[in-house]
């Protein structure tokens, strides 16, 4: 039965990316927009060279890549390459391929959004079990309350501000990119890292910040649903101490429903990820997609964004296989 | 003569007591703190916005019309811009298309998913099973994804703000329509709709006269959520650089002042002042969605 779960969730998951890619290739399509031939006129605008070369050049360049067959031969084409994982060439830097600028720069977002997202989820959901804790002491209570409100709170909005307060006013934290201008990164430099790091700050502070409300919210409510139920009443009459209840009744079992949240949030997260990467410089997926955009290399946009489509989707299905295993009760079949 | 004068008393009284209206939703206010808040910083915000419109020229909302780079002062309240923008008038105006934006693709997106909603859940079948599982495969696509896709495709001298709502409004049914179609699903297995149907009621004056006036605070709470889903992703993609670059839009405020690096030579007031109004949009439309929830469904309130 569980092998037909996981078969069935990846057929899902192969479904999701195949409409994935329908929509990037035909999306672009609709628009009258001709990525090859607006790139060229703005060369041919500095460059200088004649509209016949142009046309030449165009083409070349569509013949090369087929643009000139038959829209569903395109398509097919394309579904075979995405399933290859080759998503086209940058036609900005053109002999760099789109998954070259993805290789490189995933690195820096898979680290700040993991390191982010962990922490974000350990703090709020302690923070929002000890809110609705009754037991717990008044003044964590008070302390955990208020970051509620920070639910929904966009974390490029909490970067502005932290670049004001922080990077600004009290010039505790530099005001963006990934390390400091004429620095050559060495990773096996000890004050290269710590200058890393300390760049590092405020994004990461911003994506925990905009993210950990969300958290304290939803235990909380678990939290208080858990507190009636019978096995922590048990609990309590059997003597157990404060804390033990705490940790082993309440906590783990307030906990379960929150591993569902973090597959749906994964989709927030990444967003936010990009955006905030782009506001603060860091050399992540965010800033080789604000590059592409604001330089219309449109088979960067389109790459970047199906790679991170895949991988959401992906993630959101393992978090999914995961939950039969922390709760034995559910057997999804 | 006591039995006489006791209905007496008990009619004339309760007409001085009852209290009208506007008392008992104030009185209710005064319960649901963050529907009050909610609802005061909206009235602030729209204060602010129809007092520029007497007060200002927002002509000076758009490059070269102010000199460039003045700190707040006294002429210019939230100071200007290196493009020569007052930032004061851009952020009257940019409030205004960021509300435009937002209530536009969210009531449309609201009442196409109310619309699906009930024809999903009450006459089921193929309409049924084709949304359901729409919403199925796109919920693990992340929505500002696709709308990045749409937003690069249209060139950028033809996005306006229309064009914006438009791009947001795409993917904003998917919402409403689920959660209309939920409560639907279990509302059709109540008792006063099994009631009204067999005492002869039609489809129609079912979904009209039981249902729906039942559905209203759900429907008024996926309404603000849209309108807070719209003005963030809007937001978003005008930060990426994809929205309306000529219009002062607030999210295309704060990219212009990224672009040129504002904290870095010291022009802080640049970024800081949509900054602050987007938290006032969005944490007030958050604080109002909240009371809604509360409304919609009263047993949250043990968590007060």
């Amino acid at each position: 039965m569980t092998i037909m779960f996981i078969v069935r969730r990846f057929l899902f998951l192969i479904l999701v990316i195949w409409s994935a890619s329908t929509i990037t290739f035909f999306i672009p399509r609709i628009s009258s927009r001709n990525p090859i031939r607006e790139r060229f006129a703005a060369l041919a605008r500095t460059g200088g060279f004649s509209p016949q070369d142009m046309e030449a050049i165009v083409a070349s360049y569509n013949t090369k890549f087929g643009l000139d067959k038959p829209l569903m031969e395109q398509y097919f084409a394309y579904i075979a390459s995405v399933a290859r994982f080759d998503m086209g060439v940058s036609l900005n830097k053109f002999p760099r391929t789109v998954m070259q600028l993805i290789g490189d720069s995933l690195p820096w977002t898979i680290s700040l959004l993991l390191v982010t997202t962990i922490l974000s989820f350990v703090i709020g959901n302690l923070l929002g079990a000890i809110a609705a804790w009754p037991r717990a002491p008044q003044w964590v209570r008070t302390v955990a309350t208020p970051f509620v409100l920070l639910q929904g709170f966009p974390p490029v909005l909490m970067g502005i501000l932290l670049l004001f307060f922080i990077g600004y006013r009290l010039k505790l934290a530099p005001l963006g990119s990934a390390y400091s201008t004429g620095v050559i990164p060495n990773w096996s430099d000890w004050s290269f890292l710590l200058d890393v790091l300390h760049h590092q700050l405020l994004p990461g502070l911003a994506l925990i910040l905009g993210s950990v409300g969300g958290w304290v919210l939803s235990m909380r409510g678990m939290g208080i649903t858990i507190q009636g139920e019978d096995y922590v009443n048990y609990a309590e009459h059997k003597g157990l101490s404060n804390y033990v209840i705490f940790r082993d009744y309440y906590l783990r079992n307030a906990l379960l429903p929150q591993v569902t949240g973090v597959a749906l949030a994964l989709g927030s997260v990444v967003t936010s990820g990009i955006v905030v990467e782009s506001q603060f410089g860091l050399p992540g997926l965010g800033r080789v997609l604000q590059e592409a955009i604001s330089s219309n290399d449109f088979m960067v946009i389109y790459g970047v964004v199906l790679f991170i489509t895949i991988a959401v989707a992906t993630l959101m299905v393992f978090v999914e296989l995961l939950y039969p295993l922390l709760d034995p009760r559910i057997r999804q079949d | 003569m006591a039995s006489a004068t006791l209905p007496s008393a008990t009619l004339s009284s309760p007409t001085n007591l009852l209290p009208t209206r506007t008392v008992l939703f104030l009185r209710y206010l005064r319960r649901n703190k963050s529907l009050l808040i909610g609802l005061l910083l909206l009235l602030f915000l729209i204060a602010f916005t129809l007092s520029g419109f007497v007060t200002l020229d927002l002509k000076q909302a758009y490059p070269l019309t102010v000199k460039t780079k003045q700190p707040p002062s006294a002429e210019f309240l939230l100071g200007t811009d290196f493009f020569g923008r007052n930032l004061h008038a851009a952020m009257v105006v940019g409030l205004w298309q960021t509300a435009l934006i937002g209530v536009l693709a969210g009531a449309i997106g609201t009442l196409i998913g109310v619309v699906l909603g009930f024809t999903s859940a009450y006459f089921g079948g193929f309409l049924d099973t084709a949304i359901k599982g729409f919403c199925q495969i796109l919920t693990p696509i992340p929505v500002f994804l696709i709308q990045v896709i749409i937003a690069g495709s249209i060139d950028k001298r033809d996005v306006t703000i229309y064009t914006m709502a438009f791009i947001v409004l795409l993917l904003a049914w998917m919402g409403p329509t689920l959660i209309v179609r939920s409560q639907v699903l279990t509302m059709k297995e109540r008792q006063f709709v099994s009631v009204a149907k067999l005492s002869g009621v039609g489809d129609l004056g079912i979904i009209f006269g039981e249902i729906l006036p039942n559905l209203l605070p759900f429907i008024a709470a996926a309404f603000v959520t849209q309108v807070f889903a719209a003005v963030f992703a809007s937001f978003y993609l005008a930060v990426l650089g994809l929205g309306p670059l000529r219009e002062p839009l607030l999210g295309n405020t704060i990219w212009a002042a990224q672009t040129q690096s504002a904290f870095f030579n010291g022009w802080w007031w640049w970024p800081f002042a949509p900054a602050i109004a987007l938290v006032l949009i969005l944490g007030s439309l958050a604080l109002v969605n909240m009371g809604l929830d509360e409304l919609a469904n009263p047993r949250i309130r043990r968590t007060e």
